[in-house]
């Protein structure tokens, strides 16, 4: 065990799994200077056939991942979620759809790196959260940790499967410490983690919204509430059991995202435990994400935008009305 | 053809055997579509034959192509099954994509033929990916995406050829001007006076070919594809064609008004590359006039077998619903 910051166990995974195969590549933007340090040192390491930095052509270089993968390598798309949108079609039309439309013959070991960017000012065309829309088309797998320790882990899981992976990745994380265990280990998608054991509600929340919920929890606890936080760590496959099984034990059900409030993850999963965990709830499910408004350029208007401590223990007080 | 080396002759009548699989493959298919014993829109390649057969006559098994929409060509062209076709047009079980994909996305991964794209210019940046694949292998592979005219027009195109011409991959871009993007003529989207000039904001060659000349794409198509072996990178031709039938089959039907006249079809006709290849067979002596007929028998035959093929294979089960979804597929209580 050794303290890392979130970067840094992206880094380790990327320079550990690319050691191991020689066919796995990172391109991207600017992916040998390494902006925010997850591909740095990889050029000098590994060299200019294994690490390419690609044109601002993300049409071309999302898809050409695909063809790259489609014969047989194994490439590792670094981007932001501001320029997904540019490459859509590649990543709708051909990274989800093809191994289906095409019978089965594709196999696509993908894995794009997606940097979502909230809280600094980078106005409405730099700040996206986009992670549900992916959610909504078949064909994809899609990540997103929380801790280094679960970045580290997942990546790797990431980067062996021969599915594409869209891998989000919480800007607001990239500097936070944490242990991560030494050497070679993997965290299988599709298992929750308790980051916070609990009894009176339970709080689902993902990436950076983690630790708010934490924060929350511990106010919380000081009132004498109980709150377990519980991170899915995968969106795509998602543990639906641990979800379940948690609001069974709570009876109160919030769920914490980053992203936009009609159709977010938090929307999804309220949807699960109405539907299947009914007639344990105490209380109505809710839903702390962002609100319905582009995020704006001025720090005292964007700060109103995301969940908070406060929003989150207003959701768990209405739970508990 | 003077002085042509052993083999030329038989690739010249290979040409042809493609050209006319592909033309009895869509002309049975306009019937299947007209009776709608087929589900699905139908997209032929009748008058364009010779531009992938052309182009594709000049690759090994293992260079790969991407093709679009007007999608039953370019595969057989590449040495796909007319029976796995057929069957994909039928959605059966036994098709190339098991029915998922039917009549404008077929695809043979065994051969090469990495997939035919719906979408305009889409498959052109995957084109490029397996092409630069084959650099950082170190191989010699060749990848050639078809496509239109109007996928000239797609970002998708341009930011393809800029990627491959600064990474010199071994991409041969060839663009099939049929003149119409659907109904809109090129002449009144393409700001350049031939697709193939191009090439020249991208630092590679470009031409423009005769695409009803078998032989000419082929020739083509030839240096382009030796010079993308050799690592010096992309190329681009621009076969100028003609699509006989409309857009998408039954589409006539919808027109309000025309956009081209009957004396233009009829113009193109007179050049059509079927009788063209067969006049050029002839003269150089390397068919006789039996032997066109039996190697148009033949592929009657073998669009007979393949329809037959198509007609008797059983209909995917309901339980394949989600099969190959994913590689490793996600238990359904985690989806």
């Amino acid at each position: 065990m050794a303290e890392k910051t979130f970067a840094g166990a992206l880094n380790e995974a990327i320079k550990e799994e690319m050691r191991a195969d020689p066919s796995i590549f990172v391109m991207g933007d600017s992916a040998r200077s390494g902006i925010y340090g997850v591909t740095g040192g990889l050029h000098e390491e590994f060299g200019d056939d294994r690490v390419l930095d690609c044109p601002a052509s993300e049409t071309a270089f999302m898809g050409a991942a695909v063809g790259a993968a489609a014969v047989g390598m194994r490439p590792i798309v670094s981007s932001q979620c501001a320029f997904m949108w540019v490459a859509m079609d590649q990543l709708v039309n051909q990274v989800a759809k093809m191994k289906y439309m095409f019978g089965g013959q594709a196999t696509l070991p993908l894995v794009y790196r997606m940097g979502i960017a909230y809280g600094n000012s980078g106005a409405a065309h730099h700040t996206d959260r986009p992670h549900p829309l992916y959610m909504n088309i078949p064909g994809l797998k899609i990540v997103m940790p929380s801790t280094p320790a679960d970045a580290k882990g997942l990546f790797k899981t990431a980067v062996r499967d021969d599915d594409p992976v869209l891998f989000f990745e919480d800007n607001t994380l990239m500097r936070v410490r944490g242990e991560v265990p030494d050497g070679d280990y993997t965290i299988p998608y599709g298992v929750a983690d308790v980051k916070r054991k609990g009894s009176d509600v339970t709080i689902l929340a993902i990436g950076g919204m983690v630790s708010r919920s934490l924060a929350a929890a511990e106010r919380l606890e000081a009132n004498g509430i109980s709150a377990e936080v519980l991170d899915p760590r995968s969106l795509v496959p998602l543990d639906k059991g641990a979800i379940l099984q948690s609001v069974a034990k709570t009876g109160r059900f919030v769920a914490v995202d980053s992203a936009n409030k009609t159709c977010s993850f938090a929307s999804e999963a309220c949807a699960l435990v109405a539907e299947e965990g009914f007639w344990s709830l105490k209380a109505p499910v809710q839903r702390v994400a962002s609100l319905m408004v582009h995020p704006p350029f001025s720090p005292v208007l964007e700060r109103l935008v995301y969940p908070t401590e406060d929003r989150i223990i207003e959701a768990v007080n209405r739970t508990l009305a | 053809m003077p002085n042509a080396a052993p083999g030329v002759r038989a690739l010249h009548l290979e040409m042809l055997r493609k050209m006319l699989l592909i033309r009895k493959f869509d002309e049975a298919a306009v019937g299947l579509a007209e009776r709608r014993e087929i589900a699905g829109a139908v997209h032929t390649y009748i008058g364009e034959e010779a531009v992938a057969v052309g182009a594709c006559a000049t690759l090994h098994d293992d260079d790969y192509i991407t093709g679009n929409h007007r999608s039953h060509g370019h595969p057989i062209a590449k040495g796909a099954d007319v029976n796995r076709a057929m069957a994909e047009l039928f959605g059966k079980r036994t098709g190339y994509c098991k029915g998922k994909g039917g009549s404008m996305h077929l695809a043979d991964f065994s051969v090469g033929i990495l997939g035919e794209s719906g979408i305009l210019a889409s498959a052109l940046p995957v084109a490029v990916g397996a092409a630069l694949a084959s650099k950082l292998r170190k191989e010699t592979k060749v990848v050639i995406p078809f496509f239109g005219d109007g996928a000239s027009n797609e970002g998708a195109c341009h930011e393809s050829m800029n990627l491959a011409a600064i990474w010199k991959l071994p991409v041969v871009f060839v663009c099939e001007n049929n003149q119409y993007a659907i109904t809109t003529s090129y002449r009144a989207t393409v700001s350049a006076e031939h697709i193939a000039d191009r090439a020249a904001a991208y630092n590679m060659p470009g031409v423009v070919v005769d695409g009803q000349d078998v032989v000419a794409m082929y020739e083509a198509t030839r240096a382009a594809v030796a010079r993308a072996r050799a690592g010096l990178g992309p190329s681009l031709i621009e076969g100028l064609t003609y699509r006989y039938r409309e857009h998408a089959e039954g589409m006539g039907r919808m027109l309000s008004q025309p956009y081209r006249t009957e004396a233009e079809i009829e113009q193109w006709k007179k050049r059509d590359p079927i009788p063209l290849h067969k006049e050029r067979l002839l003269d150089a002596g390397y068919a006789t006039p039996a032997d066109l007929v039996g190697i148009e028998r033949e592929a009657e035959a073998a669009i007979e077998g393949a329809l037959q093929f198509a007609r008797e294979s059983p209909e995917p089960a309901p339980e394949e619903l989600f099969d190959d979804l994913f590689t490793n597929p996600i238990p359904i209580d985690r989806y």
